[in-house]
């Protein structure tokens, strides 16, 4: 089912009553989750993320907007009547029931002539069990499982009553490393089989990246960027969102534009056609160094981390906004590194930012058209 | 290892020594009392061993009152006062404004003293030269006919002892209460709210489950607090409660030791003991279905 947000708002009295401003959790979101994709609301803690879950599944009223599921207008339905499935943060199953009884409460919640038959909800709770791979634990109780297993048992529970839509509030912050990289890929697949529209709240930017179709960037209240996984990361609107994904984290360095060329710390860099004079951020990708003899960027060295495949070299430069940077270059390119490195930027791995305001500010790459790969 | 056990219990020593003399001692001396036959305090002498002690208790008709309104408090005041702080525990955690003062307004009970409240039920019930009593007051307003609560019929008595213990007993649960239910994470509200669950739904199956480990404790409490009934008694009743026929288990017992008719150890640990079998049954019963019970 396509969800619709239109101008939806949500305002808290502030809780310090002798401050008269509201908190604002959400601010003008309007965005559109197309039928059967997988989407990641992503942010910092804070940022409005779970307030836009709760917004969608119903337990809180907007203050100002609609949300349309579909054609329909639900804005004003409680949350059992929007059929949603919900998986919370601590799975919220119920310790005095097992697993089988766990997934069979919603079913035995339906009243009047769609209530299922006894048969028919052992049936159905059975299935969704199987869909999440735990009907061989159907007797055990909450307590007696693994984080993952209660994990699927939520998953479970919120797809039986075959929801139009799919609600998981940061699925796999309570799961230990190795269980989190294993239920990302079981989340993936069971939205793959159910063809179920699915959103789901994290700050971890890998997990955003790794499984979902879109991801739904947000600060404050508000999105920031909206697109696919890959976009967001070669694309990014402002410094916030370059900053927020990728791991290792986006270089951000003090530069300054004059006549189309870019300097850092006095010395030019790289060559911006159409980027306007000024002070800027300049976020470069760790991917986006080249170490040359003749590299335009000289920096002290760290130390040099061989990982494999590629080397990670830890350098330093006054110009940098953190105390050290990192730049991912290849093994062969790294032969000799030691003390010093001088590097050249990839133009399409440097982003310009208005060192005012963060946002991006575009340049033309010479001689390859744009500035996107 | 040896000197820190030896810091240890040197450490216990006060308590152990103190629970020792007051506790244990007594404890271990109440059944040796219930088993010496025509004890005499006086001369510290008895002439044998045996059940005559139990026999006699259990054929005084005192006693045997005293059994009788103890197992009516016990029986009634349990589970009233357990289910109405339920329901004021719900009130409290479903209400928000002036929250606060009515929970203080309920907890008053719990800290104010029994004999001040005693005094508060005879201007409630009392019949005086001067006065009916206000409940009374109330009952002649709609028509009705003024009964004595305090020196009148059984069932009057009786009616007053249960609204006073309930009354007494009903501060502490619906502290207990009130905390447990609002310990419950709010989530399996929001889960069950998402799943269309009906109010009482969720109330049965999932409120009551999540704070049902508090309810076994206050009603297994209760229980054993209800069993050893007497200052109240006392309170409403004065001290000559075998003649107003209001006496409990506990009461007859210090009647036994130090009342007007008192000074027989013997016959009040016989009854002590009858009373701990009574409770202690009731305490395994009462686990062994929450064991069954519990998740």
């Amino acid at each position: 089912m396509k969800i619709v947000l239109e101008h939806l708002t949500k305002r808290y009295p502030n809780r310090n009553r002798k401050i008269k401003t509201e908190v604002i959790a959400a601010s003008d979101l309007n965005f559109v989750i197309p039928d059967g994709q997988l989407i990641a609301l992503l942010g910092p803690s804070g940022c409005g993320k779970s307030t836009t879950l709760n917004l969608i599944s119903g337990l809180e009223p907007p203050t100002e907007g609609r949300i349309f599921f579909g054609d329909d207008d639900v804005t004003s339905l409680p949350p059992e009547k929007r059929g949603v499935g919900l998986v919370f943060q601590n799975y919220a199953l119920y310790p005095h029931l097992t697993a089988l009884q766990n997934i069979m409460f919603p079913l035995q919640n339906i009243k009047g002539k769609d209530r299922p038959t006894k048969e028919q909800m052992r049936e159905r709770a059975v299935e969704a069990a199987k869909l999440v791979q735990i009907d061989h634990l159907l007797e055990r109780r909450p307590k007696e499982m693994s984080g993952g297993q209660q994990q699927r048992v939520a998953i479970a529970r919120a797809l039986v009553k075959r929801p139009g839509v799919l609600l998981l509030d940061e699925p796999l912050s309570n799961l230990d490393a190795r269980l989190r990289l294993q239920t990302r890929e079981e989340i993936r697949r069971i939205q793959r089989e159910t063809g179920i529209t699915t959103v789901f709240v994290t700050h971890d930017q890998e997990e955003a990246m790794s499984i979902s179709d879109a991801i739904v960037v947000m600060k404050e209240g508000a999105v920031h960027q909206i697109g696919k996984p890959q976009e967001v990361y070669d694309d990014p609107v402002n410094l916030f969102v370059a900053k927020f994904l990728g791991t290792p984290p986006i270089n951000v360095f003090a530069g300054e534009v004059k006549n189309g060329v870019l300097y850092i710390d006095g010395g030019a860099v790289l060559n911006v056609p159409g980027a306007p004079d000024g002070k800027v951020s300049v976020g470069v990708r760790p991917e986006g160094f080249v170490p040359t003899p003749n590299g335009s960027l000289p920096c002290p060295v760290d130390r040099v981390e061989v990982m494999g495949r590629d080397t990670s070299i830890v350098f330093r430069h006054k110009a940098l906004e953190t105390d050290a940077g990192r730049a991912i270059v290849s093994a062969e390119d790294a032969v000799g590194i030691s003390d010093a490195v001088r590097f050249a930027l990839k133009p399409h791995k440097t982003y310009l930012f208005s060192a005012d305001t963060g946002e991006r500010i575009r340049f033309e790459i010479e001689g390859g058209g744009h500035e996107k790969e | 290892m040896k000197k820190n056990n030896l810091k240890a219990w040197l450490y216990l020593l006060p308590a152990i020594a103190f629970l020792g003399v007051f506790m244990v001692y007594p404890l271990f001396d109440v059944v040796i009392y219930a088993f010496e036959e025509g004890y005499n305090s006086a001369s510290q002498s008895f002439f044998g061993v045996g059940g005559y002690n139990f026999s006699y208790v259990l054929h005084d008709p005192y006693f045997l009152q005293a059994v009788k309104n103890t197992l009516i408090l016990v029986i009634i005041t349990v589970p009233v006062s357990t289910g109405l702080a339920l329901l004021i525990s719900l009130g409290l955690n479903s209400i928000k404004p002036l929250k606060e003062l009515y929970q203080t307004v309920f907890f008053l009970p719990y800290v104010t003293n029994t004999l001040a409240v005693g005094l508060v039920f005879m201007i409630l019930f009392k019949k005086t030269a001067y006065s009916e009593g206000l409940v009374n007051l109330l009952i002649n307003a709609f028509g009705g006919k003024s009964v004595d609560f305090i020196d009148g019929p059984y069932w009057a008595k009786m009616l007053v002892m249960c609204i006073y213990t309930v009354w007494i007993v009903m501060p502490f649960k619906v502290l207990i209460l009130t905390g447990s239910l609002a310990s419950v994470n709010q989530d399996y509200y929001n889960a069950a709210k998402i799943d269309g669950t009906s109010k009482l739904r969720t109330f049965t199956r999932i409120t009551l489950p999540m704070i049902s480990p508090m309810l076994f404790y206050l009603i297994i409490t209760g229980f054993i607090g209800a069993f050893k009934a007497y200052s109240d008694a006392v309170a409403l009743f004065g001290v000559d409660l075998n003649a107003a026929g209001m006496n409990t288990i506990v009461g007859y017992v210090y009647d036994m030791l130090y009342g007007n008719s008192g000074g027989y150890p013997s016959y009040a640990s016989a009854a002590a003991l009858i009373l701990f079998a009574i409770v202690f049954t009731i305490t395994v019963v009462n686990l062994r279905t929450r064991k069954r019970l519990q998740f």
